[in-house]
């Protein structure tokens, strides 16, 4: 069980508790506002564009070459970004806080 | 634009209907919604049926199940009514109904998401029932069914779905033959280079892929299905899969008397030849401004767009632009991103080699404009086409056929503020 706090564009924050599955599919689960995952989860279409809080960067690691090269030219690109279909939920993820990117 | 009293009814349970429903309740509409499916199910996402439905999850072995585009508990919150697995039988325009057994349904506003249905070539045995299609959860599950004693598949059409599901099955460690009646794979969606591309990448695989071969008879010898080219018995399989392409699923617009060619066709608000019906995704044929003709698109990207902007109009809020098309295909461990369609190029560039495996894209030029890209396992080649085509980018030739030259300038240089 992990507790993943989402950001919404509009400032307001989703809580979610996930045992399986992704920040992707945990997201649109519980209706985060601007998740679409429209691909299904499988790199295709950005439609899951999340800026990881600094603190947890580590901890969630960086996006795969697949990945970056799908962020890099994105308007709203940070050093954290990642692809919610791209990080697989764990219990070490627990209390992790991620921003919606604007782009999605 | 819809009334808080209204009743907006959705007929199709597919990509196109599940995303109007939640466009619809973003934008604040609270009135009646009802979608109506004949599968049993959910909407779920299509696209895994032909990649990684078929495939034995990791850890557990257990197949994968459907994976569903939102869960129960979003329809149940928001209100939107489901009626899963009945047709509708008929629309009657005047009385502003449908029928769906003997129930008869009101509506204010009908939204027709109808989807495709496959194309069933006039092949003498098609109806064998080890003659599969792939368009549904339940066409993929007889096929899962017909796994375990199978050795050997035969595939009828080297489009996406044949080559994914050709790919998949091969993946599982079955013998796998594919005929296809052009001279090449994936002829009508893509150029050459392309083309050749995936014949290697299928061929190094083990795949016995046939071009120019017209299956003419599927005929069942002592519990295994021969498959005959003219009078030669071509190939022994357990089952056949055919993947020979979809066409609209426009009958029931078509006997409402709804204007059909090739699609329901309908205006830039998805709005049919009836003003208070609309049709969205597969089933429709719409003006594409970016590429200036009528389109029917068969994609996710077309089917959830469509719903996003229909929702808009009917609940007042502002229309987003018709955005690009693109597609993708997984195959073995190549990514096939599609920006744009290619019809009507008239000049292709090639920048790598299409040797299988690698980093390749073949970008198409229409007068010296970008009009599409085919990119195997090479994102970034997609995303800067994917930036380029709608704004009408001239990107020099040269540069983009030399691989060792970076493309991201083409994003800032003179040819794409046009």
């Amino acid at each position: 069980m992990a507790k993943i706090t989402y950001i919404q564009t509009d400032g307001t924050a989703v809580e979610v508790e996930a045992t399986d599955g992704t920040l992707m599919t945990a997201a649109v689960a519980n209706q985060v506002a601007g998740i679409e995952g429209e691909c299904g989860g499988v790199c295709s279409c950005a439609t899951c564009h999340l800026h990881v809080d600094p603190d947890w960067a580590e901890r969630v690691g960086p996006a795969n070459d697949v990945e970056e090269m799908m962020l890099e030219l994105d308007d709203d690109y940070s050093e954290t970004s990642r692809l919610g279909c791209q990080v697989p939920i764990t219990p070490e993820l627990d209390g992790l806080s991620v921003r919606v990117a604007e782009s999605c | 634009m819809l009334k808080s009293t209204d009743h907006c009814i959705i007929v199709g349970a597919g990509h196109a209907a599940a995303q109007l429903c939640a466009s619809l309740r973003q934008h604040g509409w609270a009135g009646r919604l009802t979608f109506i499916g004949d599968e049993p199910v959910l909407p779920y996402h299509r696209p895994p049926l032909s990649k990684t439905y078929f495939k034995p999850q990791d850890d557990s072995g257990q197949s994968p199940e459907l994976q569903w585009i939102r869960p129960e508990a979003f329809y149940q919150d928001h209100a939107i009514e489901r009626r899963l697995g009945q047709p509708v039988e008929s629309i009657d325009r005047d009385a502003k109904t449908v029928r769906l057994g003997d129930e008869t349904l009101v509506y204010d506003a009908l939204v027709l998401a109808t989807g495709s249905i496959h194309r069933r070539p006039p092949i003498e045995g098609i109806d064998h029932p080890r003659v599969f299609s792939l368009r549904t959860a339940q066409d993929a599950d007889a096929i899962r069914d017909s796994l375990p004693e199978a050795k050997h598949a035969a595939v009828i059409g080297a489009g996406f779905i044949g080559l994914e599901v050709a790919a998949s099955l091969r993946t599982l460690g079955l013998g796998v033959t594919v005929f296809e009646m052009a001279d090449r794979v994936l002829a009508r969606v893509t150029g050459e280079a392309t083309s050749g591309y995936y014949e290697a990448l299928h061929r190094g695989h083990g795949v016995d892929l046939r071009t120019s071969a017209s299956v003419s008879a599927i005929r069942e010898n002592n519990g295994r299905l021969s498959l005959m080219t003219g009078d030669n018995m071509a190939c022994e399989a357990d089952f056949v899969i055919v993947g020979a392409g979809a066409q609209p699923n426009q009958m029931l617009a078509f006997d409402a008397g709804l204007d059909c060619d090739n699609g329901i066709l309908v205006d830039e608000h998805n709005r049919t030849s009836d003003g208070s019906v609309f049709a969205i995704g597969d089933c429709c044929n719409q003006y594409h401004p970016m590429y200036g003709t009528r389109l029917r698109i068969e994609s996710i990207q077309n089917a959830t767009d469509q719903g996003k902007a229909l929702a808009a109009v009917l609940a007042g809020a502002p229309t987003p632009k018709i955005g690009l098309p693109w597609f993708w295909s997984d195959q073995y461990d190549v990514k096939l991103q599609i920006a744009g369609l290619s019809t009507g190029y008239d000049r292709c560039i090639a920048r790598g080699e299409p040797e299988p495996g690698a980093t390749f894209s073949l970008w198409y030029l229409k007068a010296g404009r970008l009009i599409a890209v085919d990119a195997m396992n090479d994102p970034r080649s997609y995303v800067i086409a994917s930036k380029l085509i709608p704004k009408g980018a001239e990107p020099d030739p040269e540069l983009i056929a030399d691989p060792t030259q970076d493309l991201k300038p083409l994003l800032t240089s003179p040819s794409v503020a046009s």
